[in-house]
């Protein structure tokens, strides 16, 4: 573990630049570049708001704002699309650099980390835009600011854990990959993203609540939204399973680390 | 053995049928299961490389070598044994890997260095260096995509030998680019070795193992087979290869993937062809100017009134470098009978520049083949000259001269340098 961790060190520039790569490489020969970062999740947010606000608008109680269904939206899009994008780059992760990992020594940790922090990067940037946005909507969460790192740390924890442990089994069972793209899609519609809670019959409540995101969504739906702070005692059971999937993933990952290579 | 650079022992690496993953996955907890079918591509590895010394690794494809390159390296783990290196090891196995099109070549060098370990104080110090050994000028600052694939050879062999590392292992990626930087190439190599690193080197290429090698081991069906000069282990590998082409009974396709192409009317075919040396043995490689005698052995399928038996050396982009017949030679056969065999000897000195040859062979009736075809063989034979015993030259012939040097109308010579005070000497230069 701790050379593992000396190793994560030595590298530490390496990461580093490899996410400045990534991000540059998305700004590279396009015009709008980092901006289709944004562009898309907020097209999405566009859509839903534009086909289901007439719907959902009546059913947001407790937020006088017109334009709340949107703010609701926005605020667990920011949630879900962290979630999305470290699990879905983390199941290819080494699949997609297996060439790399043939060829040049260097500690394969480096892989997940590189994915987290360039999601983490991009998470920011649709945060800040969401900020803005909300600004214009006339929205102000305040306290949602503070709250904000530690849902990040905790969405980004959970979703390592989960997309290291898939990404890992994805490289001998390449199954695992296209799964997983089905069932993110479903969890996506199972977590109330773009319904509200509420509209769920009560009877599944306690079935809903089985589903580690809608604890993460909720925190963001609560702060972002609301501009309540976040009640702990709901994120206990999440943290818990985030810590066990990544102590299971990191096991996996360094039993699997020598066998990789040889089916890459 | 203190002054060993790099000590491979009883190195095996073997892949592993799990027949079902579960049984993979069921490993990597403790269970063991006797369903699981292990295939060895190496076994019993041992050898040992002191620093400085330069060892070639040869073997036919699928023998293990770049396996065995992978294990020392560290990318690939070995199932049994292991390999300890003293120092920093850099491979130029797959040069620009890792290399992002759209980053501009600085961009690339910095982030790939990071990828190899360096840390940034190096890399910073490690650029201005890189960059003028690539001598690519202001493509250096545009993106890589705009780079030919020379250039990007030029950046990844640059940033890939940019520090002097302790083991440099070699592949046959040098061969690409053009001749002024592979020059270049060889010659930091070759500056390494003397600063102490020790060099393994793979290839195909005889002349590049003898040039450089110390010595060199043989990897035959993920054995080790020979370790010894690099003479003694070549000869071992054109004995295997000859082997080889003995047993079976014909090649389709020739060693390099090329397909061979073949026509004619059938009534005399080539039953072999082969190059050996004055002892008869068979041979892949030849020494630039050795005397060589290239072998035709020719079965008669139906009755000919008269065969001329004809061959042409051609180089790698297919150019005729000398071609003559039986016709030419005064040496017309008539009269030949179904079954008979001829083996025609044509015994000459290979007086061809470094590079990969082939052979065609026609069998006809007259001197052109074009009255009649019994048979025309396109890459019947491919051979490879290399330059071990004499000075270096470039071209494709070998036509040796005499040199002597003038100085003020009276001819100089090294035994008179002494003599000369202060005036121009001749000395033999390095």
């Amino acid at each position: 573990m701790n050379e593992m961790l000396e190793a994560v060190w030595r590298y530490r520039h390496f990461i580093v630049s490899s996410i400045k790569n990534d991000l540059r490489s998305r700004f590279a020969r396009s015009k709008l570049g980092a901006l289709w970062m944004i562009l898309q999740p907020l097209a999405q947010v566009a859509i839903y708001s534009l086909v289901l606000s007439r719907i959902m608008s009546a059913k947001l109680p407790g937020i006088s704002n017109p334009y709340a269904y949107s703010i609701y939206l926005l605020a667990g899009m920011q949630g879900w699309s962290l979630f999305n994008e470290i699990v879905s780059r983390s199941l290819t992760v080494f699949v997609d650099n297996g060439r790399l990992l043939k060829k040049i020594v260097f500690p394969r940790v480096c892989l997940p980390l590189i994915t987290v922090g360039s999601a983490l990067v991009n998470n920011v940037m649709l945060f800040l835009v969401m900020i803005v946005v909300f600004a214009m909507l006339g929205h102000f969460p305040v306290i949602a600011l503070l709250w904000m790192p530690v849902l990040m740390v905790i969405t980004a924890a959970f979703s390592l854990g989960l997309g290291l442990l898939l990404g890992v089994l994805n490289v001998f069972v390449r199954d695992i990959a296209q799964f997983m793209m089905v069932v993110l899609q479903l969890w996506f519609w199972l977590t109330p993203v773009v319904y509200m809670a509420s509209i769920v019959p009560p009877s599944l409540h306690s079935l809903m609540q089985l589903n580690p995101m809608y604890w993460i969504i909720d925190g963001y739906q609560q702060t972002l939204v609301y501009g309540h702070g976040l009640d702990a005692m709901n994120f206990v059971p999440v943290v818990i399973a985030s810590l066990v999937l990544l102590v299971i993933s990191l096991f996996l990952f360094r039993k699997a680390a020598p066998d990789m290579v040889d089916v890459l | 053995m203190t002054d060993a650079a790099l000590t491979v022992t009883n190195v095996g690496k073997s892949y592993r049928e799990y027949g079902s993953e579960w049984r993979r996955f069921g490993m990597w907890f403790g269970l063991r299961s006797s369903r699981i079918k292990e295939h060895w591509v190496l076994r019993n590895i041992n050898f040992v490389v002191r620093r400085g010394e330069a060892v070639g690794i040869v073997g036919q494809n699928g023998a293990g070598k770049s396996t065995l390159l992978k294990i020392v390296t560290g990318t690939l783990g070995a199932t049994e044994g292991g390999v300890t290196a003293s120092g920093r090891i850099a491979a130029i196995l797959e040069l620009g890997m890792g290399f992002n099109p759209d980053l501009t070549g600085r961009q690339n060098v910095e982030h790939s260095a990071g990828l190899m370990g360096f840390s940034r104080s190096q890399i910073q110090m490690l650029l201005p260096e890189i960059e003028a050994f690539a001598e690519i000028g202001a493509y250096f600052d545009e993106p890589m995509r705009t780079y030919s694939s020379g250039m990007q050879m030029r950046v990844a062999f640059s940033l890939a030998t940019a520090m002097r590392p302790d083991v440099l292992i070699v592949d046959e990626a040098l061969s690409v680019g053009d001749a002024y930087f592979v020059h270049k190439c060889f010659k930091r190599i070759r500056q390494f070795r003397e600063e102490g690193t020790t060099l393994l080197i793979v290839s195909h290429d005889k002349g590049a193992i003898q040039a450089l090698c110390d010595r060199a081991v043989m990897l035959e069906k993920g054995q080790l087979i020979a370790d010894a000069s690099p003479q003694e282990v070549m000869d071992l590998y054109n004995a295997l290869i000859a082997e080889k082409e003995n047993g079976s009974i014909r090649q389709v396709s020739a060693a390099d993937g090329q397909t061979a192409t073949t026509s004619g009317t059938g009534e005399a075919t080539v039953e072999r062809i082969w190059l050996q040396d004055d002892q008869g043995r068979s041979l892949e490689y030849v020494g630039v100017g050795d005397p060589v005698d290239l072998v035709i052995r020719v079965r008669v399928n139906a009755p000919i009134e008269q065969l001329v038996i004809g061959y042409m050396i051609r180089d790698r982009l297919g150019q005729a470098m000398f071609g003559t017949n039986t016709s030419y030679a005064e040496q017309v056969i008539e009269n030949a009978n179904p079954g008979d065999e001829f083996e025609l000897h044509a015994r000459f000195a290979m007086n061809l520049g470094v590079g990969s040859y082939s052979v065609s062979v026609a069998l006809s009736s007259t001197e052109t083949h074009l009255v009649d075809n019994f048979e025309w063989r396109d890459l019947a034979l491919i051979f490879t000259v290399a330059n071990t015993q004499r000075a270096p030259f470039v071209g494709s012939t070998w036509v040796p001269p005499q040199v002597t040097i003038d100085c003020n109308g009276q001819n100089m010579s090294l035994e008179s340098a002494s003599d000369a005070q202060g005036g121009p000497r001749l000395v033999t230069g390095r």
